[in-house]
């Protein structure tokens, strides 16, 4: 896949290994602040109904949580929340350090103050430029601040073997990295993929199998239960 | 070794790992002592799955708990206590005073419109028509008026509290603006400087032109100790982060930016606490009409001297390591 559309972002720890994350772009980022957008204005709603009736006292106390609430709903919630605001927790984002460490006080609150930078001229146009041009979609903020939003990984499905009796078979070619990692993960998806279908991508492979329709896929199968190492 | 074989003969650890970390749940995590240890077994595990080239579901989940673990291990403390207040007031002083280059930049930015104009809306009072709409200009005259039983802005059925909200929103949003426009290169802070820098001075000007300054300058000299000083902190803030972009100096200009970011977050720490304390002086005793007018400008002198010593001579975050 070409690097220059891949998102993912490779961090390597001092235990001395590369991990990975994929970083989430603008579309994920914007349903997130709108989720957020949603929950506030609800919150502002419900104390503007609450308040009406204490007067002053209440206007003032709605300022002083609206001022609140414009700067430091974010924070609050990225440094006690393991980086995520409500709307983040939806949509699975994070923030976290460029070094995949959990985000502090200090990275989340310039993040945030330059969020009015990111907003200017209008509807966080700056930022979003900055997204797109900057190579791990960070917004002004996120460069200033050295902060990342990425992707929470859920748990993938394990690999549902079907424990059908089929004789594992070593391949007759040495195989590459990518048609290894091709025939095992059409072994665990093999529930998701129609027969069909896995019988055209299978006719691919026919160098491999010397087979082609169903008992290439079958022969597929097996090549596939031997890599995964089953005896 | 076989996927399935490696999966088998490690599993156990997997789990057990699985059931610390919560599942990234920070708060349930319950770690014991020999974490560390089953940390890096599971980073040498993540490390030979790639390696062997183990399928993505295998490497993915290793690397879903390898990120678990490791935001257990590299958290900080993050409990907000008057230990990190302390702490985050000596950051800033310390800063600051390191910061001198950008703090007479921005003094000078702000006071000198502020100077000028005032000068010149004194002399003529023309100048603040041409600044302020008429409607603008009257709100502040009558704002001031010295018939006026309590001054500062408009409160006919308000009341101190919706000032103090409204300070707070306000105010704090000016100074908050002055920083986050550094980024700009740090035009956006030297514009929030001038503007308001501009303002002041055509308000003061125009307004001791009108004879109103037994009011105004009363009014103002309180919290304006906390509120200017802060306002300019926060625009020194902002030109620093935008002076790391125009010179990065050894650094990638990504690279200088966040850390001139994070030394001005510093400076910024600093100036929220000041510009909370004049919002509630603003609100509750700047615009008070029962004290003397000597004794307001006495105590607002007093805070001027307060907010200079704490700022250039304290000797706060001395005996601190430097930071």
């Amino acid at each position: 896949m070409s690097e220059f559309i891949d998102n993912q972002c490779c961090v390597e720890t001092p235990e001395g290994i590369d991990f990975v994350q994929s970083a989430a772009g603008p579309v994920p980022r914007i349903l997130a602040y709108l989720i957020d957008l949603g929950w506030r204005l609800l919150v502002y709603l419900v104390l503007s109904i609450a308040t009406a009736f204490i007067g002053g006292l209440g206007t003032g106390f709605l300022l002083i949580v609206t001022f609140l609430l414009e700067w430091f709903y974010p924070v609050y919630f990225e440094v006690y929340r393991q980086g995520q605001t409500p709307g983040k927790r939806v949509m699975q984002l994070c923030v976290v350090n460029t070094d995949f460490t959990p985000i502090t006080f200090a990275p989340s609150l310039i993040r945030n103050l330059l969020r009015w930078a990111d907003f200017l001229p209008l509807f966080y146009l700056a930022g979003l430029l900055s997204m797109v041009l900057s190579d791990r979609f960070q917004r002004l903020g996120d460069l200033a601040a050295g902060t990342l939003v990425i992707y929470r990984d859920q748990a993938l499905r394990q690999a549902r073997m079907v424990d059908e009796p089929i004789q594992p078979l070593a391949p007759a070619v040495p195989l590459t990295r990518d048609e290894r990692q091709g025939i095992a993960l059409l072994m665990q998806r093999a529930d998701q993929v129609s027969e069909s279908r896995q019988v055209e991508l299978a006719n691919w492979l026919e160098p491999i199998t010397g087979d082609r329709g169903e008992a290439g896929l079958r022969k597929l199968k097996r090549i596939g239960y031997w890599l995964l190492g089953a005896k | 070794m076989r996927e399935r074989d490696f999966e088998s003969q490690h599993a156990p650890l997997w789990h057990r790992f699985e059931q610390q970390v919560a599942g990234g749940d920070a708060r349930k995590a319950v770690l014991d002592e020999q974490f560390p240890q089953l940390y890096r077994q599971l980073c040498h595990h993540l490390a030979m799955a790639r390696q062997r080239d183990y399928s993505e579901a295998l490497v993915n989940r290793l690397n879903r708990l390898v990120m678990a673990g490791h935001h257990q291990l590299y958290r900080r403390e993050q409990r907000l206590g008057l230990e990190m207040v302390a702490r985050a007031l000596a950051q800033f002083v310390i800063t600051l005073r390191h910061a001198r280059v950008y703090l007479i930049c921005a003094v000078l930015l702000f006071l000198l419109p502020a100077l000028v104009v005032g000068s010149a809306t004194y002399f003529d009072h023309s100048v603040a028509y041409s600044l302020m709409s008429p409607a603008q200009v009257a709100d502040i005259e009558s704002m001031y008026d010295p018939d006026n039983r309590r001054i500062g802005p408009e409160r006919d059925a308000e009341t101190d509290l919706v000032m103090f909200g409204y300070y707070i929103k306000h105010n704090i949003g000016i100074a908050f603006r002055a920083f986050a426009g550094g980024i700009f290169l740090g035009i956006g802070s030297v514009w929030v400087l001038l503007f308001n820098g501009v303002f002041l001075g055509a308000v003061a000007g125009y307004l001791t032109q009108a004879g109103f300054s037994e009011t105004f300058y009363p009014f103002v000299i309180g919290h304006g100790a906390f509120e200017l000083t802060a306002i300019v902190i926060s625009g020194a803030a902002g030109m620093m982060v935008g002076y790391a972009l125009i010179n990065p100096g050894r650094f990638r200009r990504v690279e200088a930016l966040r850390l001139a970011a994070a030394k001005a977050v510093r400076l910024m720490y600093g100036a929220m606490f000041m510009l909370l304390v004049a919002a509630f002086l603003e609100a509750f005793w700047s615009s008070s009409t029962q004290l003397p007018v000597v004794l307001k400008l006495s105590v607002g002198a007093g805070f001027w001297l307060l907010v200079l010593w704490f700022c250039f001579f304290s000797s706060i975050g001395q005996r601190r390591e430097s930071y």
